[in-house]
């Protein structure tokens, strides 16, 4: 208004003025507009220019990244193949498991679930305790375990009151199972959740929940029975939750493993023997592995819900030594068994011949030591196959003075002593046979009395019932068979099923024969396991008996009248017996050894002779020319 | 006397009727694309359901809308009349929010008035443009160099500033500060003046540091280095750019975008809407979206020059200012150019506070726009 009244009036001086000020203020405001105009234009041309170098030049980078962001790989474990034993058994299977899961996030008072939940199946306050630390630790929809192993009542009580339980479901898992609990553990082994080094090999074994074999045939086949996992790809949220399923791969199943181990025969022979003593029944053939039991064992079932601390230290601390296999990791001299290859040894070193007579006055002296016979009268004249017979020690002191230890350790060697085993059952001990190398690498001197002694297997021999049984077959056959355990993968026999797929040992048969002719002699020729006969249906089992000293016998108690029976337990000799049987077509070879038994004949022997009744019956008398490999399964 | 002539030629009718048909519609049709496109893009973060953010969009639009076109009714020179009331009153909302003021992610920032949650910080902006048009609209070149003037509009700025630090809010306070920045520059200040303020700045600026919460103290470090903290403060920042480009040049299609749906995103409705558009329809959607918000600062420009009064122009050059830092802020946020500040996409970002004052801002230039030609009063020396 007072704008207007002054134009009114006509003041075109002042008028002038206000139009050019408002000209000059016009064209300033103008460019300086523009400047900030065309600042602005620029700040939008660069977020263009940011828009494109993020989506067309760093497009492809930006896209794998969100691809990754999106899909989630993940692994799922296909079911453990079972082992079967020879006749189709399960021996290891797997078992369905009832566990019951909550999931937090879909429980609305989780502490409530969990005091509705005891009271349908009572958990105790440390599963409680576990159970709120998992459900901590973990995203709220992840399953937490409440409990495992839930019996079929367990898990249908918990259905029926699946309204009061809000987040808690019921799923089926795997556990496995041992039927023949501890009669089989050496041999299956066990399985166990994986060490944290193992998980580099195989990405299944990260899997939660996921088992590995630890020992036996579960640790040795254990990839053939894992099977490769299976991948299914989803699609993840930011919280990892699963959207859906994208892509599904599915995994190799794990194979089945048969062994050649008769579950039944098996059982049989554990039930025979006590603790301490272990036998090796194998198939002489094809040095399949027929039955090897041994006292203690343990129960590998144990292992599958975990191992508390206490059975830890029970299995792992004191004498009896469950866990370890004494077939395959016990150590033991083979005495008087070995006199077969130490004979062989003789023969083929061309020291003596078949008929030479030594003669056995009880004790044999060199030098200034002597070294006694184990009957203290003597035995008289004795050639090659008596001295087997009745077990003359003198003779055998005699044939290694004059060939010298490394001819009894190679022929030792070739007969599966001293040697790697090709068994498949993991752990298994090579022994040792000494050589005057081996004592001279531990710089100590060999001398010919050390030769002497073990001329009749004591001394520093250590070998395992296996390899002695593995001798036997040998000695049986004169091939160089090799145990074994597998019998059959997936369904397809593994190699090694013949006879004649197993080399000859390349010694002339007529050395075998007479070593067999004695063996036959030491049951039934009138030597010394003759009170051990096998019943005749059977036919004739053909052995050989050896007596190990735990303790040297000084000369003292030699000469007080030395009685074994009167030594404490752990000082009495081990009592061995080697055998095969039938004589004329020999099937099955067996070594027993029985811990502190005192003598070979009386404890080993009739022991020997049970079981191979015990597998005559189990396995079929075999007629001639019959295969108990194929009369099984 | 061909001054007055033309004057009195422009003269025009002040009838309502006379006033809609003045009203430029190719601009209301403008922000109604760009609504639309917002509302696609909350139909997709949505999951594809109108209910949860789209529908509320639509309707906030629309009242939006209607509150535009009937404060571009007004006359201007009422609405000049009332600037310092209007920013007196949004100084008090801003003291009330700081004392009875919801806390929204460790701040105060909103007041709660039933339906609509009111931001006073958004509403202060808009209120601080009128207030220093007002201010300088009649102020002739000499005065506007004389440093004694301009203490008053720079109290009137750093005042707003001061108490939106408090809630404590920094990107606003930043944005605000460069609204009022934005007038004082077009009112004509001198050069060497704002050189002198921002030197001041500069230094000042590593004690301000030294005052700011962990959090954007946080926002700042991982700017310059994302990747050392990708699960924490750079995750967000990561996130986006990861979403951005894999969304490649023609994007990942309405509902496919991975980033988003999966959650990867974090605020996807809100601060990283233009991220989900960029995500699902690409670069060509992306560029689409920043012309169409391009075209709207420029409008503003467009309204700053058709005025014949300078009122009008620094109001549009101040709107017009806000309007694109509000655009750019977000944009450079993202797309991980600068560090991430809590700022909405206005009329695209779901939130009632942001697209209310924007749309009252847009009042205010139309008002200025149907009134361009309307006598504010001679200059003074």
């Amino acid at each position: 208004m007072i704008w207007r009244a002054r134009t009114k009036f006509g003041t075109l001086g002042r008028e002038r003025t206000v139009r050019k000020e408002e000209e000059r203020r016009r064209g300033m405001f103008t460019r300086r507009a523009a400047v900030l105009g065309g600042l602005q234009f620029g700040a939008f041309a660069f977020l263009g220019w940011r828009l494109h170098r993020l989506q067309i030049e760093e497009g492809a980078r930006y896209a794998t990244l969100a691809e990754e962001n999106r899909v989630s790989a993940r692994l799922f474990a296909p079911p453990r193949g079972r082992i079967l034993d020879r006749a189709g058994r399960v021996v290891a299977g797997n078992r369905l498991n009832w566990r019951a899961l909550l999931v937090a996030e879909q429980a609305v008072d989780v502490g409530a679930t969990l005091a509705t939940f005891s009271k349908i199946v009572p958990l105790a306050d440390h599963e409680k305790a576990r159970i709120e630390r998992d459900i901590r630790r973990s995203r709220r929809f992840v399953p937490v375990i409440i409990r495992e192993f839930l019996t079929w009542e367990e898990m249908a009580r918990i259905e029926v009151n699946a309204p009061d339980l809000p987040g808690v479901t019921v799923d089926m898992g795997t556990t496995r199972i041992y039927p023949e609990t501890e009669h089989l553990a050496h041999i299956v082994g066990y399985v166990a959740a994986p060490a944290e080094s193992d998980a580099d090999e195989d990405p299944l074994l990260r899997l939660p929940g996921i088992r590995v074999g630890r020992a036996g045939i579960e640790r040795h086949h254990d990839r053939i029975l894992r099977g490769r996992g299976g991948t299914v790809q989803v699609e993840v949220n930011a919280l990892g939750r699963v959207i859906r399923e994208l892509d599904r791969r599915e995994g190799i199943p794990g194979q089945d493993v048969q062994i050649s181990v008769d579950a039944e025969l098996q059982r049989a022979i554990r039930g025979r023997i006590q603790e301490g003593t272990t036998a090796v029944l194998l198939d002489a053939r094809n040095g399949e592995v027929l039955a090897m039991a041994t006292k203690p064992s343990f129960d590998p079932n144990i292992f599958s819900a975990g191992v508390s601390a206490a059975q830890w230290r029970q299995w792992t601390s004191g004498r009896s030594t469950p866990l370890i296999n004494r077939a395959t990791n016990g150590l033991y001299a083979p005495g008087s068994t070995l006199k077969m290859v130490v004979g062989l040894a003789a023969l083929e070193a061309r020291v003596c011949r078949p008929g030479d007579i030594v003669h056995c006055p009880g004790h044999f002296d060199f030098g200034d030591t002597r070294f006694h016979c184990h009957n203290r009268n003597g035995h008289g004249g004795v050639n090659m196959r008596t001295a087997i017979m009745v077990s003359c020690d003198v003779y055998f002191y005699e044939m290694a003075r004059r060939m010298g230890m490394d001819r009894i350790a190679a022929m030792a060697n070739r007969f599966g002593l001293g040697v790697d085993l090709d068994i498949d059952l993991p752990g298994t001990r090579r022994g040792l046979v000494p050589t005057r190398a081996w004592r001279i690498a531990q710089g100590r001197p060999w001398n010919i009395g050390d030769t002497i002694v073990h001329g009749i297997g004591q001394g520093f021999y250590l070998n395992t019932p296996l390899s002695l049984a593995v001798m036997t077959a040998r000695l049986a056959t004169g091939r160089a068979v090799q145990p074994h355990v597998t019998r059959a993968i997936g369904g397809r026999p593994v190699r090694g099923f013949r006879a004649e797929d197993w080399p000859s040992l390349g010694i002339p048969e007529a050395d075998m024969r007479l070593m067999r002719d004695a063996m036959w002699g030491v049951v039934n020729g009138g030597g010394t396991a003759g009170a051990s006969r096998l019943p005749a249906i059977y036919g004739q089992m053909s052995g050989k008996t050896g007596t190990t000293q735990v303790r040297r016998v000084s000369r003292e108690q030699r000469e007080r009248g030395f009685n074994v029976h009167a030594l404490p337990r752990e000082w009495r000799p081990h009592a061995l017996f080697v055998a095969y049987a039938p004589h004329d077509n020999p099937i099955y070879a067996l070594s027993v050894i029985v811990e502190h038994g005192i003598s070979g004949s009386g404890a080993a022997a009739p022991l020997a002779r049970d079981i191979l009744i015990d597998a005559f019956q189990r396995l079929g008398p075999p007629r001639p020319g019959q295969r108990v490999a194929e009369a099984g399964r | 006397m061909i001054f007055e002539k033309r004057l009195l030629a422009r003269e025009r009718g002040t009838g309502v009727l006379e006033k809609l048909r003045q009203i430029p519609w190719s601009f209301v049709v403008l922000l109604c694309g760009v609504a639309a496109v917002g509302y696609v893009a909350l139909l997709s973060a949505g999951g594809g359901n109108p209910e949860i953010y789209a529908q509320k969009h639509g309707i906030r639009f629309g009242f939006g809308l209607v509150l535009m076109l009937g404060i571009a009714l007004i006359d201007i020179r009422i609405i000049a009349r009332f600037a310092w009331a209007g920013y007196a009153g949004a100084l008090v909302l801003l003291v009330l929010v700081l004392l009875h003021g919801n806390i929204g992610k460790g701040a105060q920032r909103w007041i709660d008035l039933g339906p609509f949650q009111l931001q006073p910080s958004e509403l202060m902006k808009i209120m601080l443009v009128l207030a220093l048009t007002s201010w300088f609209h009649r102020a002739s070149w000499e005065r506007v160099g004389n440093p004694i003037f301009l203490i008053p509009p720079a109290v009137a700025v750093l005042v707003p500033v001061v108490l939106i630090l408090r809630q404590p809010n920094l990107g606003t306070a930043l944005i605000t500060a460069m609204v009022g920045a934005a007038v004082f520059w077009a009112a004509g200040m001198r050069w060497w003046k704002f050189a002198a303020a921002a030197a001041a700045a500069a230094l000042a600026a590593p004690i301000a540091y030294e005052r700011l919460h962990d959090y954007q103290r946080a926002r700042i470090t991982t700017f310059f280095d994302p990747e050392s903290d990708p699960l924490g403060a750079g995750y967000n920042i990561i996130q986006s750019k990861i979403a951005l480009g894999s969304g490649g040049l023609w994007g990942k299609g309405f509902l496919q975008g991975t980033q988003g749906h999966l959650n990867f995103l974090p605020e996807k409705q809100t601060d990283f809407i233009f991220t989900m558009i960029a995500e699902e329809f690409g670069l060509v959607g992306a560029l689409t979206t920043l012309s169409l918000l391009m075209l709207t600062v420029a409008f503003c420009f467009f309204v700053a020059f058709r005025c014949r009064h300078q009122f009008g122009r620094l109001l549009a050059v101040g709107l017009g200012t806000n309007y694109f830092l509000y655009v750019f802020v977000n944009v450079a946020m993202v797309t991980g150019a600068i560090p991430v500040g809590g700022v909405p996409l206005p009329l695209i970002s779901h939130g009632g506070s942001a697209m209310l004052t924007v749309m009252l801002g847009f009042g205010l230039l139309l008002s200025a726009y149907v009134h361009r030609d309307a006598e504010m009063g001679p200059v003074r020396e």
